[in-house]
């Protein structure tokens, strides 16, 4: 899986896990070796500049309208993805994702309503979902050993 | 930013989910129609949404849903001269499935507005 093209599809940063998450998954995979895009709204993306001011651990950021309108009118498309949310409109961004695009799709489903939230998901796709809302390492441990399955 | 928000529109329904944004539209349209997500509207609206995306025709104005990653999903009409061309263009494109439908011999599966459950229908 060497090179393939993986995007993390951020939603509102509003729990503070996200920012953390896509931080460390687009490090740890860059250090694999793929191709990582990581997309968001205005206000995710501002939150992953400050954090990462030098562009160490996510080195493409994009804008997510930006990102689907290009996958939609068939300018870009990734082999991976995965989709982070924690409300309806983030499972609603990524149902647009598996309709539109090609890649194999992880829902990362994480805030107080993951488990509730996870069961409104319709489309095909691993689910890995966690609760947590501030502390990130539960996560981080489900997503490390999902990493370790697509690198086997 | 996308065109619609420099629209003339008005909000139906806000911050509400894709699945109750769908309902609203069914219950309070004239005709229904659906489209697949990042159907294109309004010159550079592509449409986020859980398949079926459900669009709207009342008079001559279209309702749409519009999803917004921190404040959910909202039901939006738009009534003007681009709402009259969106509206014939998915009833075209309606005319158009209905009439490749019967070529193949196949009973057309209409999406316009009926009373069984448009979700079954999808997955059919």
């Amino acid at each position: 899986m060497t090179g393939a093209k993986v995007l993390l599809m951020m939603g509102c940063p509003e729990v503070p896990i996200q920012t953390s998450i896509a931080l460390y998954l687009s490090h740890k995979l860059t250090k694999l070796g793929f191709d990582v895009t990581v997309a968001g709204t205005g206000a995710a993306t501002q939150l992953l500049k400050v954090s990462d001011s030098d562009g160490y651990y996510a080195k493409k950021l994009v804008n997510l309208d930006n990102t689907l309108e290009d996958i939609i009118e068939k300018r870009a498309d990734f082999d991976i993805c995965f989709a982070f949310m924690h409300n309806d409109a983030g499972m609603t961004y990524a149902a647009t994702m598996s309709a539109i695009s090609q890649s194999r799709l992880y829902s990362i489903v994480f805030g107080r309503n993951a488990e509730a939230l996870a069961e409104t998901i319709e489309f095909d796709g691993e689910k890995i979902i966690s609760t947590d809302v501030h502390n990130p390492v539960r996560l981080k441990n489900k997503l490390d050993k999902v990493v370790e399955e697509i690198v086997k | 930013m996308s065109c619609i928000e420099q629209m003339k529109y008005e909000i139906l329904l806000d911050k509400t989910t894709y699945k109750a944004a769908r309902e609203y539209i069914e219950k309070n349209s004239d005709e229904v129609y659906y489209v697949s997500p990042g159907y294109k509207i309004f010159k550079d609206y592509h449409i986020i949404g859980v398949p079926p995306i459900a669009l709207g025709a009342k008079g001559n104005a279209l309702i749409f849903t519009y999803t917004k990653p921190c404040y959910g999903t909202f039901v939006l009409t738009i009534d003007n001269e681009d709402s009259t061309k969106e509206i014939d263009r998915v009833r075209e494109m309606e005319n158009e499935k209905v009439i490749a439908s019967l070529k193949k011999g196949k009973t057309p599966e209409s999406s316009k507005a009926s009373s069984t459950s448009y979700q079954d229908m999808w997955k059919k």
